[in-house]
């Protein structure tokens, strides 16, 4: 069971820890438990789709499927970070002014909630495919499977949303006044972790050059597969032994949105100027 | 044929001439996955050299090959196969396990 278990954590943790970082970056926006719990559905019912459909998604692109589907899900999920970060340039100061006044929730309309709404959804979708498949393997082995099944699904999820929880009540003690610019920075390093991740499963594809096979080995010190290794894989990106590419998209990603972010800060002074 | 449309398909030709053979050069090894467990458990193969690695899942339900070492992961649906490339290896043992199984699925490449 407790083998179990572990595995469910550690499919489940990256989708956790993302769904918090973004709670505590909606921090009093009206209608965030709604979108945020529209991503976890949306995600929930497309990881039964991609789990349904494995066969044709592995067979698809000459084999090269899995690999493609996985990458273009990261990258879709960084691109809505990077659009939020920018986003939030804009308007977060309003919004951190907002929220010192206590208990008053902003109204914000044009928050693009969708965009962490949909980082959510492929979030939950990559990680819970493989979670339903390898559930779906246990309950086939036959009917004497329910404690192993039900106790290490449990015990594993559990975990994972302790952590998560932890995370968002950790998150919170940070005055108001920083607050945004912590999930910020949270989400710029969030980006360019499953950026430099997109860019290993193009490498497997044969699609992307390494540009370095493995630039440092850590692997003894944190490995990937540890508790540890996954979450500081999910919050900044961490591999044990990286390709000489997913150093590039790491940095290139960085900044590239911190340069948005930049560009933006300056035309909205100009603006208020 | 149009000429324009005919240079294309020549281009096209051409391309797949030149990309087909560098992956038709390539060694090829196959594991088996049956009853949780890899067949054979060891693969001795050349190091420095990029090879093709052939999994059939024989089993009716899907495993994850997964290989920190030789850092691939690839989920492989019951009753079906997975290519993967695997990159020129130093010498050295890399492990691989069947992740949804862990406990039995475990097996090592060998490269020398």
């Amino acid at each position: 069971m407790l083998a179990t278990a572990v595995i469910v954590l550690r499919e489940v943790l990256e989708a956790a820890l993302v769904v918090s970082i973004v709670l505590v970056a909606t921090r009093g926006v009206v209608g965030r438990g709604a979108w945020i719990s529209y991503g976890i559905v949306a995600g929930t019912l497309g990881a039964l789709a991609v789990a349904a459909f494995a066969d044709a998604i592995s067979a698809a692109a000459s084999g090269l499927g899995q690999e493609i589907f996985n990458a273009t899900v990261l990258f879709i999920a960084v691109a809505m970070l990077g659009w939020h970060n920018v986003w939030m340039t804009r308007h977060g100061r309003e919004m951190a002014a907002n929220l010192k006044s206590v208990g008053t929730a902003v109204r914000l309309g044009d928050k693009p909630l969708y965009a962490l709404s949909i980082v959510v959804t492929m979030a939950v979708l990559r990680e819970g495919s493989e979670l339903v498949l390898f559930l779906y393997g246990i309950a086939s082995a036959g009917p004497g499977q329910t404690t192993e099944l039900g106790g290490g699904f449990a015990l594993g999820l559990a975990a994972g949303l302790m952590l998560a929880v932890g995370m968002y009540f950790g998150l919170l003690r940070v005055p108001a006044k920083h607050l945004f610019a912590v999930t910020g920075w949270l989400i710029l390093l969030l980006a360019a972790g499953m950026a430099a991740q997109g860019a290993a499963y193009l490498v497997q594809a044969d699609i992307l050059p390494a540009l370095g096979e493995t630039i440092w080995d850590t692997s003894y010190v944190l490995p990937d597969d540890s508790v540890i290794g996954k979450l500081m894989h999910t919050l900044v990106g961490y591999t044990a032994r990286p390709y000489g590419i997913q150093l590039g998209f790491y940095a290139v990603t960085l900044t590239v949105i911190l340069a948005l972010t930049k560009i933006t800060q300056g035309s909205t002074r100009r603006l208020a100027a | 044929m149009s000429k324009p449309l005919r240079g294309l398909s020549l281009v096209w030709i051409l391309g797949l001439a030149l990309w087909v053979p560098s992956y038709g050069q390539d060694l090829s090894y196959e594991l088996t996955i049956k009853d949780h467990r890899f067949e054979p458990l060891e693969l001795q193969v050349p190091a420095g050299k990029r090879f093709k690695l052939v999994v059939k899942n024989l089993d009716p339900t899907a495993e994850e090959f997964e290989s920190h070492d030789l850092k691939l992961e690839k989920v492989i649906p019951g009753r079906s196969e997975a290519n993967l490339t695997v990159r020129p290896l130093k010498p050295g043992t890399y492990e691989f396990v069947g992740e949804f199984h862990q406990k039995t699925a475990k097996g090592r490449i060998v490269a020398k």
